[in-house]
């Protein structure tokens, strides 16, 4: 066995995967490095459950190839399995089994030692060992989150992939489970992580943002949204929805995001944005300013961008005729 | 440090979680153990009418005393009206055919004579056996009539012709039935039909509502083998199973005093051959299906026709040749034939045996293919 831990835990190439003829997956490349948080950011269908099944070995690329843990994906997909942990997107653990009888179910999957101690250790970290009788299925949403977390962590895994853990979870439950995640990565673990949550966003090392199937964009926060080129103006005032509509016409214009009171206009052409503007500038009761562009017009951007692309392959000359 | 190829501990997992599940299912509980009764009390009673006085047509081409104290003693079973009496076979057998008459008795020349002379005359009776029910009580009242005549003729001057061994030949010919379908015979039926019925449904659903409740992927992502998997879901209904033939047997021999002749370890050691046989095919089968409903339709396609061409509803030599062909492929139909031989006429492993390794062949080959089927993506 590879006993040398390689730089980058995740490391894959070229992955592709097509369901009924359409490529989900196009290319992909991915590397995380050992004790870092990535996360995995993309609108609804961009492929992001299928990638993190590739790297697990639940799915069998079409093309592409690539290590975790040092283990091929493909060849050594039972090698992968026995050390990462996965989370998946819809709840998983068996519905009609205890608390207790889902954690002594993986403890034997994996072949754990000390399976009573290591259930019982799980079972106080969770604050469940009153309930430990209770079905799992009666769980509400948040408690089957912490549950199947806990049991995806019980074997001590490497590599933590979670799809969307976070989904339909209140903000208390979701600030502890990202506690948890940091904690675990300050231990060693490296963590990627899908999510649709600005703030989940903001708390990775570095995230990685994909679009029907092909990276648009990674690295650090600060990095993505140097990277992005965009510009952004702020105008505060009253009655702004009609407003909106009206800059979206405007070409430069790229996108417009309400912020409570405030509008966040963007567009990739500095010089244009602002000469589409200045019309708007004078009008009554609005007070426009220039400012940094926050990870989230950079995230609007990118599915606004999508969306284009999106609608464009319905109709190709549309874009032309605007 | 490889994972070995086939870990106790993992395979013992999954079966307990198997027997948590089951335990909690009660809908699927109770109808493991309603099953096979509602089945045998359809079937049994459906089958269990006795009728009496049943159309009956006489050649008696012997008109002594001892002629005529056979025909009167028929027609005191009760079971035998004889209301026809036709001139000649021919007449008889078309009688037989148009369904006029049941059964056709046949007293042939001399036959007085050849009694008293030792030479064993042969009194034929001919059973539309194609109705079973009705002619197989009639049947065993007219073996008991002959000796009952016998004795009451057969008395001073003539009683030495009384020996152990009966001076005249009953033959009984079954007509369009010649395996003699009886009540009986449905019993040893009945538990191959449930156990296929039930056995490759309920392993093709525990594998399907773990793909469509979205468990499958967990367990696919876990290290876990499929022989494991195969081994941990199988071992619970193969109990099932001998649940179910236990109660058939005896339900059957305590309502319809069935006979338990032969030896039931035996029945056990074949059980499980036969069990694992289907439980295998419901293994293959949850492989293509995607969901539940498809599961339980695909099941139904295999199930009726081991109902139609085992030999368990009609008589399997009565079967055109390609309806055999595909029976004696069903592992049905092979152990329909060792359950009859070993409950009802007590075989032991060297009879049985035409049947027995047929099973196994069959065990063989649909465990590696639902290995083979087995997906151990999500592709
Ligand atoms: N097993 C499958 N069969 C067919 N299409 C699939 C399958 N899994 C995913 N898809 C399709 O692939 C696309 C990407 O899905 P997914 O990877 O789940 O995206 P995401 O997780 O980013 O929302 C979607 O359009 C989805 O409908
Ligand atoms: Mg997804």
């Amino acid at each position: 066995m590879m006993t040398a831990a390689p730089d980058n835990v995740i490391d894959v190439r070229g992955l592709t995967k097509s369901f009924g003829g359409r490529k989900v997956v196009d290319s992909f490349d991915v590397q995380v490095p050992r004790g870092r948080i990535y996360g995995f950011l993309g609108p609804n269908g961009s492929g992001k459950t299928t990638t993190l099944r590739m790297i697990c070995g639940l799915l069998t690329p079409d093309a592409g190839e690539g290590t975790c843990l040092g283990f091929d994906i493909v060849e050594e997909a039972a090698e992968v399995k026995r050390r990462i942990g996965y989370m998946t997107q819809k709840f998983s653990f068996w519905e009609d089994l205890s608390i207790r009888e889902n954690l002594e179910f993986v403890a034997d999957l994996y072949g754990l030692d000390r399976r009573k101690e290591r259930v019982d250790t799980a079972l106080q970290n969770l604050n469940l060992v009153d309930r430990q009788k209770q079905l799992a299925g009666q769980l509400s949403g948040g408690w089957k989150q912490r549950l199947a977390l806990a049991a995806c962590i019980l074997h001590e895994p490497e590599l933590l992939l979670l799809d969307e853990p976070t989904a339909g979870v209140d903000p208390k439950a979701r600030r502890e489970f990202w506690d948890e995640i940091h904690r675990l990565a300050a231990e060693g673990l490296t963590v990627l992580v899908s999510t649709h949550y600005m703030d989940e966003a903001e708390r990775c090392h570095a995230i990685i943002y994909m679009s029907y199937g092909r990276l648009v964009t990674q690295g650090t926060v600060k990095d993505v949204i140097r990277g992005a080129g965009l510009s952004t103006w702020v105008v505060r005032g009253q009655n702004l929805m009609p407003l909106a509509r009206e800059l979206e016409a405007e070409k430069a214009v790229k996108t417009v995001a309400p912020f409570g009171d405030n509008l966040h206009v963007s567009g990739t052409d500095k010089q244009a944005l602002e000469a589409a503007l200045k019309p708007y500038f004078n009008r009554e009761g609005l007070s426009w300013h220039e400012a940094e562009p926050s990870f989230e017009d950079i995230f609007i951007r990118y599915m606004a961008d999508a969306q284009d692309n999106f609608k464009g392959a319905e109709n190709g000359n549309e874009g032309d005729a605007a | 440090m490889t994972t070995s190829l086939f870990s106790f501990r993992r395979a013992r997992a999954i079966l307990a979680k198997e027997f948590i599940q089951l335990r909690r299912d009660t809908v699927t509980l109770r109808m493991i153990v309603m099953i096979p009764i509602m089945q045998l009390l359809l079937f049994g009673y459906a089958l269990n009418t006795d009728p009496k006085h049943l159309p009956t047509a006489v050649i008696s081409q012997d008109s002594s005393p001892i002629a005529r104290a056979f025909v009167a003693g028929l027609k005191n079973t009760d079971y035998f009206s004889i209301d026809h009496e036709p001139r000649s076979e021919a007449e008889a057998t078309e009688m037989l055919q148009r369904g006029d008459v049941l059964f056709v008795v046949s007293i042939p020349p001399n036959f007085e004579r050849d009694l008293l002379r030792g030479e064993k005359p042969k009194l034929l009776i001919e059973a539309d056996a194609s109705d079973p029910v009705a002619t197989s009580g009639a049947l065993s009242a007219a073996n008991g009539m002959m000796d009952r005549v016998l004795k009451e003729e057969l008395k001073g001057t003539l009683a030495p012709l009384r020996p152990a061994k009966p001076p005249v030949e009953l033959r009984l010919h079954r007509a369009y039935n010649p395996e003699g379908f009886t009540r009986y015979n449905i019993v040893p039926g009945l538990i191959a039909i449930i156990l296929t019925m039930t056995g490759i449904m309920m392993t093709a659903l525990a594998i399907t509502r773990e793909r469509e409740r979205g468990t499958m992927e967990n367990l696919l992502a876990m290290p876990v083998r499929p022989l494991e998997v195969m081994v941990g879901k199988i071992t619970p209904y193969v109990v099932i199973g001998f649940v179910q033939a236990a109660i058939i047997v005896a339900v059957a021999w305590a309502l319809f005093q069935v006979p338990v002749v032969g030896s039931l370890w035996l029945l056990a050691a074949t059980l499980i051959i036969f069990i694992t046989c289907n439980m295998a095919i419901g293994f293959t089968l949850s492989a293509a299906a995607e969901n539940q409903t498809q599961a339980i339709q695909m099941s139904m396609m295999v199930t009726l026709p081991s109902i139609m061409l085992s030999g368990f509803l009609f008589p399997f030599r009565g079967m055109p040749e390609w309806a055999q062909v595909i029976g004696n492929i069903m592992p049905a139909t092979h152990f329909i034939n060792i359950s009859r031989g070993i409950l009802l006429k007590g075989s032991g492993m060297a009879e049985i045996w035409p049947h027995v390794w047929p099973l196994l062949v069959f065990m063989a080959a649909i465990t590696l293919i639902a290995m083979k089927r087995y997906r151990r993506t999500l592709d």
